[in-house]
């Protein structure tokens, strides 16, 4: 399979700090790949390194075969940006504004087609400064898309949505996917990275700290079930428990799950105390996520 | 797509948001001709000679006209998309650079162009101000110059304005005090010499002179300012290079 990005050693320096500390990254062609951190992590200098907007201090970096910070215009031909924060001149149509991208384009998609794409139809010819956040962004994707692009770089696509906005952005993205799109995002929102992406890296403090598909992710913290229920004191219990707020809770390896709720509702039967908001809850990739870029 | 196609491309569409953005086109269209009908009426426009006062003013509102459809709006619309990430985004396509400024600096011409004729005809409509056809070959050339170099120096001066909030108030911190030493807003014979001293380093002053001279019927033959124009031109070559080595397409301080 041929790669669309290629980072080995990644790094990163302004005057006084290091923003990303040794980065290596693999993005298959036609693969939907997320970049995961929380805010400060490095992803955004990454990207914009792939991009061509910043140069690397050091490593190597290939995007479609090319290094960024040396491409000729032509190269630009084959990329669709999404940048963080950027604005659409607010006194056209998303349909003049996107005429007016194709324009900077060889071999432009058609424009109702990419209107249709991004679902704009009912907004086509409403001023840009008259539309919503998501519709805005929607605007954006559509530029990035206008040039028929082979990868597409979506800098936090969703940040800032409410839900159902999010929703409908996910929709779009999986789009792409169905054109074939080599597609590189970055988000703070595992659930995100989890819904879109085919593969997942996780960086924190400038470097990966975990990488894999959702489910490797998952699999590489080790995800421990919480027992727990509400009460102040559990003496003769077999099992070590500690108070959390109103809370008992027991931290169980994943195969003694049914042992350990076993010894709880036994020594509940045995003492006669109840069990109120007793529950087994297993840490959802959110929680991994934390753990991860905490460590 | 060619860049001659691109070009056009552009400069149509950064007309189509000059016309559509109300605060532009008040200020660029509208100002100088209420400066054209206030001048004439706060100073009369009695015939001397057997020409209209008007004669004078004319040239000098042409030169406003021309600098805000340039320079003033160049220098406020560049750093209002610079900060918006508008230039970036574009430099993520592959749209020459040049090409993109220059559909902008189309546009300003094709404004430029529209006040020039504008503001003459209501000059000669209502005024009665003579424009002899051996001045309109130096009008046109004033006005080509002048474009071009107020464009560069409207690029220029978006190296020194760090924020959306802040175009308008640099730009006109400066044009301002320029157009009254410069025989722009007030025209006297009594300018104390060092206020002329002044308005004669900076190239407005120029542009009005310039621009006077195609008006002026006492000149014989056709009026060719060159001096006028060298020092445009000199001011014009100042802002492309400082547009040049200075100019950035992402936002103040990223």
């Amino acid at each position: 399979m041929t790669l669309a990005i290629e980072v080995t050693d990644l790094h990163k320096s302004y005057a006084d700090f290091e923003a990303v500390k040794g980065v290596d990254l693999d993005v298959n062609d036609g693969e939907i790949f997320a970049f995961l951190g929380p805010n400060g992590a490095g992803k955004t200098t990454t990207i914009e390194i792939l991009e061509g907007f910043r140069t690397a201090t050091a490593g190597s970096v290939k995007v479609l075969g090319q290094d960024p910070a040396t491409a000729p215009l032509s190269w630009k031909e084959e990329i669709g940006i999404v940048l963080q924060e950027s604005e659409v001149e607010p006194e056209l149509t998303p349909r003049e504004a996107i005429r007016m991208y194709a324009a900077y384009y060889q071999a432009p998609r058609p424009v109702d087609e990419v209107i249709e794409i991004v679902g704009l139809q009912a907004k086509a010819d409403d001023r840009i400064g008259k539309l919503s956040g998501g519709q805005k962004r929607r605007v954006d994707l559509a530029l990035a898309l206008i040039g028929d692009p082979k990868l597409v770089f979506l800098d936090e696509p969703t940040t800032g949505f409410d839900p159902s906005a999010r929703r409908d952005s996910w929709e779009m993205i999986e789009n792409l996917r169905a054109l074939g799109r080599t597609v590189l995002l970055t988000t703070h929102y595992m659930d995100e990275a989890q819904q879109l992406a085919d593969r997942i890296a996780v960086i924190a403090a400038g470097k990966i700290v975990a990488r894999g598909t959702a489910k490797e992710l998952g699999e590489q913290v080790k995800a421990i079930p919480r027992i727990s229920w509400i009460g102040t004191t559990a003496d003769g219990l077999s099992v070590p428990f500690v108070q959390e707020g109103e809370r008992l809770v027991v931290e169980a390896e994943e195969q003694d799950v049914i042992g350990v709720v076993r010894a709880i509702t036994g020594w509940a039967t045995d003492t006669g105390i109840d069990l109120p908001g007793f529950e087994v809850i297993r840490p959802s990739l959110e929680d991994t996520y934390l753990r991860l870029v905490a460590e | 797509m060619s860049w001659l196609s691109q070009l056009r491309t552009q400069g149509s569409f950064d007309l189509l948001t000059f016309r559509r953005n109300p605060a532009a086109t008040f200020f660029t269209v509208v100002l100088p001709l209420i400066f054209l009908f206030l001048f004439t009426s706060i100073f009369g426009n009695e015939e001397i000679n057997g020409v209209r006062v008007a004669n004078f003013y004319v040239p000098g509102i042409l030169a406003l006209s021309i600098i805000s459809a340039t320079m003033v709006n160049m220098a406020i619309t560049t750093t209002t998309r610079r900060e918006q990430g508008v230039l970036k985004r574009v430099r993520g396509t592959p749209l020459r650079p040049w090409v993109f400024v220059g559909g902008q600096v189309l546009a300003s011409l094709a404004i430029a162009v529209v006040m020039t004729v504008l503001v003459v005809l209501v000059g000669w409509l209502v005024f009665d101000v003579q424009l002899q056809s051996s001045g309109v070959p130096s009008l046109i050339i004033s006005l080509i110059i002048g474009t071009a170099a107020f464009c560069a120096l409207g690029l220029a001066l978006t190296t020194i304005i760090p924020s959306v909030n802040a175009a308008p108030a640099f730009t006109n911190a400066i044009a301002l005090p320029l157009y009254f030493v410069s025989d722009i807003f007030i025209i006297t014979e009594d300018t104390p010499s060092f206020i002329s001293t002044i308005g004669n380093l900076f190239p407005i002053k120029h542009l009005g002179q310039a621009l006077t001279e195609s008006f002026n019927p006492f000149i014989e033959g056709t009026p060719m300012p060159w001096g006028h124009w060298a020092v445009i031109i000199g001011w014009g070559v100042f802002g492309a290079a400082v547009t040049a080595t200075r100019f950035r397409w992402t936002p103040w301080g990223t």
